[in-house]
């Protein structure tokens, strides 16, 4: 199917800004559900608050756009009561990491079939330009008028030392490896992080100066390479792009289907036994 | 469940009707007094195939049964004082988006960690207002764990039927107190379910598009129907709208189909109102010490009587009201400084009339104290 048959056109224009990088990750998104062969019926995207969190609207799924840094905990109770749907939860830096962090953190730590889709574009754009716990040390932000005086997470490696088993990294710029990347995050049964770094032209760009939005882009293609390619180890200050973690261990909810079916199979069998002893 | 009867804890009282009204997805993390509610159901709701998690913290508990029940579950999470505070914005949440729910706090002490182990009723108030916004919550309450089970399984009705979140305000006497309660049958007391769609699939769902007799039916999350869910003021879509005509039927779509069915919600009780002189008003374990003061001066002549509200919101002014009507004195007897009594004030024709004997230190209200302040007002002196 084409994108638009993914969308409700209805409630279209977007909110993003011209240059924004949210709508080339919504693209590639419904691209690799697409590939995936899904059904619409058995997609459900819940999301918090942020321009990210404006994305389950515009689509033809079940969607949910929830409280500031919760999208994970609503989709928690999503996932627990429909098992069988595929619940993706697109988060904006700040909303995933700041006021939602404690959330990203046990959702990993539980394993839960969950793909969280970390929109990573260094601000809280939503609310003007302030900084977020992603933004790099030093760049400016509207609260951060003489530069951010603390470092940014680094998302895989607190999503993989949370206990994530799918960790992945990607930026807007590299649109083929995105969608790869989003197929194997959805597939993957656990806890997938994908970390996104997007561009915010209107904001992040402005305030440091860093140009439009092509600009921002081909930093994104220069300051990154692919996992494990020699260039990183020469330059430290690159970043690097792919799947770091890719892991099966045992997920969340189906452990808990399995623990009922213990429990009603024990429960059965007692009924049988007292059976058993009424006819002797 | 067994039916027939047993002898419980309060808040094993509140498990036990969450179940027999259906619950099927709890969510909580621990704090006292309420505690044992999610102790139980860990144990329960596996065996019956159905779920319980411990979340990370109180907000992600009451946003995970928000998510559980948009899939068509039904849902509860159970807290005290700080815990609820910390759920009011998902609370709020649940009002906006109109998501069967139920919230149990069992008060305690307060402000902030204060009284952990001290009965209070100190969280009416935060109960009706604690979220932001004009909007408006059903509350319920009880005195007695027969009352709490039946409560308990009317909060899910009530739920189910406005599509609203539900508060279940117990406070710490009547949640670790143990009673003898009489385990119904199945079928004795109604259980409402919740009312889906009938709209087939491939013809449009509006999800927040009111039906002529007010109700909205639902579509779970993974079935035919697709639709938006938000916080945000929204048309009949769920799209998000800054439309002043869509915020100003919203607001009043959530609170009057609430507020002008106070008369219809009011749950009371009456003990000795007939020929009451006096009427004392009251509830949770509050409204126990308020009987057994009644009961005690009937037996010396004394005309007095007791209404013990169950629904406290909406307040039932109406009914308020109309039982006030006559009395020389009405007396609101409550832990907390006097938030009901300010509600009856407004509520009656002759407010000087209302007066209060409350207590909020952490200990349960006695006897001697509703009678030092009954003599106060009929001139006898404490």
């Amino acid at each position: 199917m084409a994108v638009k048959d993914y969308m409700r056109e209805r409630f279209l224009p977007h909110i993003w800004c011209a240059g924004c990088g949210h709508g080339i990750i919504m693209g590639n998104m419904i691209r690799a559900i697409d590939q995936l062969n899904l059904k619409k019926n058995d997609i459900v995207v819940v999301s918090g608050i942020g321009c990210s969190s404006r994305m389950p609207g515009y689509l033809d799924f079940h969607t949910m756009h929830t409280i500031h840094g919760r999208a994970l905990a609503f989709a928690m109770g999503v996932k627990m009561g429909q098992p069988e749907l595929n619940v993706i939860v697109p988060m904006g830096d700040g909303d995933a990491l700041a006021i939602g962090g404690n959330h990203l953190i046990h959702a990993a730590r539980r394993n839960v079939d969950l793909t969280a889709i970390i929109m990573n574009n260094s601000i809280y754009g939503m609310t003007g330009g302030q900084y977020s716990p992603l933004t790099p040390t030093g760049k400016k932000a509207t609260t951060a008028v003489y530069g951010t005086d603390s470092k940014p997470f680094d998302v895989v490696a607190l999503a993989r030392g949370a206990g994530a088993t799918f960790v992945a990294r990607t930026t807007t710029y590299h649109v083929k490896e995105m969608i790869d990347i989003m197929k194997a995050a959805i597939l993957h049964k656990g806890f997938s992080v994908v970390e996104i770094m997007s561009q915010c032209p209107t904001y992040y760009g402005r305030k440091n100066k860093m140009g439009g939005a092509v600009e921002i882009m081909e930093t994104f293609q220069e300051k990154t390479v692919k996992l494990g390619s020699k260039k990183a180890e020469a330059d430290p200050e690159l970043m690097e792009r792919g799947i770091f973690v890719q892991e099966i261990q045992p997920e969340y909810v189906e452990t808990y289907q399995t623990l009922i079916v213990e429990l009603q199979e024990k429960a059965q069998k007692n009924r049988g036994n007292r059976k058993g002893k009424h006819h002797e | 469940m067994k039916s027939g009867t047993t002898f419980i804890q309060g808040n094993e009282a509140i498990a036990q009707g969450a179940l027999y009204a259906g619950l099927q997805f709890f969510a909580g993390y621990p704090i006292t007094p309420s505690t044992e509610i999610a102790e139980i159901l860990s144990e329960k709701l596996p065996k019956l195939g159905r779920k319980f998690i411990q979340m990370e913290d109180e907000i992600s508990s009451m946003c995970a049964i928000i998510g559980a029940s948009l899939t068509g579950l039904k849902v509860m999470t159970a807290t005290s004082g700080p815990g609820f505070s910390l759920k009011q914005e998902a609370i709020g949440y649940a009002v906006m988006a109109e998501v069967p729910s139920v919230v149990v706090n069992v008060q305690r002490g307060g402000p902030s960690t204060g009284l952990p182990t001290g009965v209070a009723q100190g969280d009416v108030m935060q109960a009706r207002w604690g979220t932001h916004g004009d909007h408006s919550i059903i509350t319920l309450t009880a005195s007695n764990l027969q009352d709490v089970f039946l409560m308990t399984v009317e909060a899910f009705n009530l739920a189910e039927t406005y599509r609203t979140p539900v508060i279940l305000l117990f406070d710490e006497v009547v949640a670790h107190m143990r009673e003898k309660v009489k385990m119904p049958e199945r079928g004795e007391i109604n259980v409402v379910e919740r009312l889906r769609t009938s709209v087939p699939e491939g013809t449009n769902f509006h999800p927040y598009l009111t039906r002529e007799d007010g109700r909205l039916p639902m579509s779970d999350f993974g079935g035919v129907h697709r639709y938006n869910v938000t916080g945000l003021v929204h048309d009949m879509w769920g799209f998000p709208s800054n439309d002043p005509k869509v915020a100003y039927d919203l607001l009043h779509h959530l609170v009057d189909k609430i507020e002008n069915k106070a008369d219809l919600l009011a749950r009371y009780k009456e003990h000795y109102t007939e020929d009451a002189e006096i009427l004392l008003i009251s509830f949770g374990s509050a409204a126990r010490t308020a009987l057994h003061m009644v009961e005690q001066r009937r037996q010396r002549g004394l005309k007095v009587g007791l209404l013990e509200l169950q629904t406290l919101w909406p307040f039932p002014r109406q009914l308020v009201r109309r039982m006030c009507k006559g009395r020389t004195h009405v007396l609101v007897v409550e832990m907390n400084m006097g938030q009901i009594c300010q509600e009856v004030r407004k509520a009656v024709i002759r407010p000087e009339r209302v007066y209060l004997a409350n207590r909020f230190d952490g200990a349960s209200i006695s006897p001697a104290d509703i009678l030092n302040v009954l003599n106060m007002i009929r001139g006898k002196g404490v």
